[in-house]
């Protein structure tokens, strides 16, 4: 399957590998990590990014894609719909399916809320089933939550929002517990001890995971939960706007069957969005990792709706995305490939960083390598460098690949490629959206009483990056929380007229802007299929 | 020009690049897919797809997005199957062969065909979870069912109407409820927190300047 070129490299890399073995490549200082992200990290690419011209964040940066989205009009501007025709009247209304979704729902659920999940596809297609390493939380002996806050917030440059930051590394302990609970099996010792690793930039090992299928795990057992309860799940189905009263209130959502293009109408006293993120916008032409929903739907509802964003202008590229072969480009390759032993390496074998820099140093090293430095290796689709994959295997004992990444090896075995005896080609692939909509501590957007946002929507909790492990677990943490607070907000809320002025208001700011768009948003889909004529 | 082949989508020709995946070829053919896509990589199990190379006999089950085109490809997508999942209270029942019994009887009217491992599109063997699940092995079923997507290619193939990904799932919560051993280390720490330990400790921490806390990130001991 490698190219002659690549088998050249290979033989390099073998070459250096027992010297590899015995060291530990050098961390950047502070000093060197920034210089570095400004000179070759996408978040730093001015052309990649506009200016949102009108709403809450007028006048800041936004990711093109997005942008564009942003300044588009809704799909219901010339499309009256009758709102006193209600098709789903509900306490709390979930938009999306995913783990925030689900885990919002079940405590919705617990706190005795009528609730109901919509979901574009099906329940548990979303970037959680996809997330393959771990789980952070400070449960050992020589951890600490302080200690995981001050990882997460020097990790995402001291951006974080501290009541965030503090939610998340405080209730993190008892979202494992209660994923275990639920059924959720985790990686453990004979006496119940949890196997923990590091992540790039953790200082204490503190990564649980369920093999290489941590997200699926708690994916699957979290739906499986969803539907025991006998939640209402309504697949298939896109929440295209949000519906408001004439208090400002959010009062529910407009949805489309995505199979016969119905619209239907969902009543609701209190709304969390869960939709996830962007990676299907494919942000300055990167490939994706996430799921095939993940088109920012919420945000573009929640903006249309009044609630702010914050920091929609950082994106987390993950470092190690596959470079090759072609049929599975962009694809994640687990950063716990590294939490392992693999190192990276250049065309030249050449051990160039310290395989454990959080993501977006790493992201920005294995660029420059690739770019002004000439030491990729060259591929079809353009460039990559080694994740020296048999390293594992040498350092953990023989099978060590196959009983902790499964997933990986399964993978590349598709396409005649054994990692555990060839390294394997990566570059940095579009992973996360750091930023989302804003929040408060309480789960609850600023500008709208009785909307929520729960997961890779909410923007804050983790600063301007993200470490591996802390999303599957802000999407528990943060969805627990919002199913509790919405049930509980929902019995002191009061509806009124339902309305959708607020679409008439944003087209009039953008007509005012000067801003035309034939487009409408949210996306819902990506456009993938190709048309000759 | 590129390397092409013929594909049959639903029985209807279509000449695609050779490198795609059924999935990327579906959509150079011109689909917009809805039902059948999912995550894209192999993780969800959307997109169950059953396949017959012209003139081979045998049925091949895959994923669509992590299987190549062939020439010759006869391919029909099942975006949907009619499993049967049962439901539960996973705090009001046991671990052990009874539930089995009770919640997926079918299972003992297993034939021995092996149909549903030779469907699995990750290689499992399916057959033997069923098995452990007969016997009430739910550790054992959990470990070998582990890697299912539920992409259901079993439960299509099955004479006795097996649900297979169900019962493997059901065998995981019991076991990781129930059998795996409780982490100690995990639930004193969620005590301690609930006892306020660290409630000072963290309201320091979210207190101070953003030049200490550069300080402390940079010059923190890292755990080797």
């Amino acid at each position: 399957m490698f190219t002659p070129e690549m088998l050249a490299s290979v033989k390099k890399v073998e070459a250096t590998r027992q010297e590899r073995l015995g060291m530990e490549p050098r961390r950047m200082t502070a000093e060197e990590k920034d210089a570095l992200l400004k000179a070759y990290h996408p978040d730093y690419r001015e052309d990649g990014f506009d200016t949102i011209k009108i709403g809450p964040n007028k006048g800041e940066k936004v990711p093109k894609e997005l942008g564009h989205l942003l300044h588009s009009n809704s799909r219901l501007l010339h499309h009256p719909i009758d709102l006193t025709k209600i098709d789903y009247d509900t306490d709390v209304l979930v938009i999306g399916g995913g783990g925030a979704g689900a885990s919002a729902a079940i405590e919705a659920d617990n706190a005795g809320a009528k609730v109901m999940i919509v979901t574009k596809l099906r329940i548990g297609d979303a970037n959680t089933m996809m997330a393959e390493g771990g789980i952070q939380a400070a449960d050992k002996e020589n951890d600490s939550p302080v200690q995981h806050y001050l990882d997460a917030f020097g990790g995402g440059h001291f951006a974080a929002r501290p009541e965030l930051l503090r939610r998340l590394v405080m209730e993190a302990p008892d979202a494992i517990k209660w994923l275990n609970e639920l059924g959720v099996m985790f990686d453990k010792t004979e006496d119940g001890t949890m196997v923990t690793t590091h992540g790039g930039g953790t200082s204490r090992k503190r990564m649980h995971a369920c093999k290489d299928y941590s997200g699926a795990e708690i994916m699957r057992t979290l739906r499986d939960e969803v539907i025991n309860r006998g939640i209402p799940v309504v697949e298939f189905t896109s929440a295209v706007e949000l519906i408001k009263d004439e208090k400002g209130q959010v009062a529910g959502a407009v949805l489309l069957n995505m199979e016969t293009g119905d619209y239907m109408v969902a009543r609701a006293k209190t709304v969390i969005i869960a939709t996830g993120g962007a990676g299907r916008l494919h942000y300055q032409n990167f490939p994706t990792s996430n799921h095939y929903g993940a088109t920012a739907d919420g945000l573009v509802l929640g903006y249309r709706a009044g609630a702010p964003l914050l920091y929609q202008d950082t994106i987390q590229y993950h470092p190690t995305g596959v470079a090759f072969p072609a049929q599975i480009y962009g694809a994640l390759v687990t950063e716990k490939v590294r939490s392992l032993g693999a190192m990276l390496v250049n065309v030249d074998g050449e051990a160039f960083m310290h395989p454990l820099e959080t993501r977006d140093v790493a992201a920005a090293s294995i660029i420059r390598e690739c770019t002004d430095r000439h030491k990729g290796v060259t591929t079809p689709l353009g460039s990559g460098v080694w994740l020296d994959t048999p390293m594992i295997e040498q350092i953990g004992g023989e099978g060590t690949i196959e009983k902790r990444i499964p997933a990986m090896l399964r993978m590349y075995l598709n396409y005649d490629i054994d990692m555990r005896k060839s390294p394997i080609l990566v570059y940095p692939t579009l992973h996360y959206q750091n930023g989302g909509l804003e929040i408060g501590g309480d789960g609850f957007t600023k500008a709208i009483s009785n909307l929520l946002v729960a997961g890779e929507a909410v923007g804050g909790i983790h600063g301007r990056n993200r470490l591996m492990g802390n999303s599957l677990l802000d999407i528990i943490v943060f969805g627990r929380n919002a199913g509790k607070a919405a049930a509980a907000k929902a019995k002191e809320t009061e509806l009124g007229t339902l309305t959708l002025k607020h679409i008439e208001d944003y087209a009039e700011e953008l007509k005012s802007a000067g801003i035309e768009s034939e487009d409408v948003s949210p996306l819902l889909l990506p456009h993938y299929a190709r048309h000759e004529r | 020009m590129e390397n092409m082949v013929n594909v049959y989508f639903f029985g209807k020709k279509y000449s695609v690049p050779a490198d795609l995946t059924i999935m990327t070829a579906m959509e150079y053919a011109g689909y917009t897919l809805k039902r059948g896509c999912g995550c894209r990589h192999g993780f969800c199990g959307a997109c169950a797809t059953i396949y017959r190379i012209k003139g081979v006999n045998e049925l091949k089950t895959c994923l669509a997005c992590q299987t190549q085109v062939q020439e010759g490809m006869y391919v029909a997508s099942i975006p949907f199957f009619p499993t049967d999942k049962r439901t539960y209270d996973i705090n009001e029942i046991k671990p052990n062969q009874q539930i089995m019994m009770e919640l997926y009887p079918e299972i003992y009217s297993c034939i021995g065909c092996n149909a549903c491992t030779k469907a699995c599109t990750q290689n499992l063997n399916v057959m033997q979870y069923i098995a452990y699940a007969q016997r009430g092995e739910l550790e054992k079923c959990a470990e070998e069912s582990f890697d299912c997507v539920s992409c259901g290619c079993c439960t299509v193939r099955c004479p006795a109407g097996i649900s297979h990904p169900m019962v493997g799932l059901l065998a995981r919560r019991l076991t990781g409820k129930y059998i795996e051993p409780e982490s100690k280390h995990l639930t004193k720490r969620v005590e301690e927190i609930h006892e306020g330990a660290y409630d000072e400790l963290i309201e320091q921490i979210m207190q101070k300047p953003i030049t200490e806390m550069q300080e402390l990130y940079n010059n923190r001991e890292i755990e080797k």
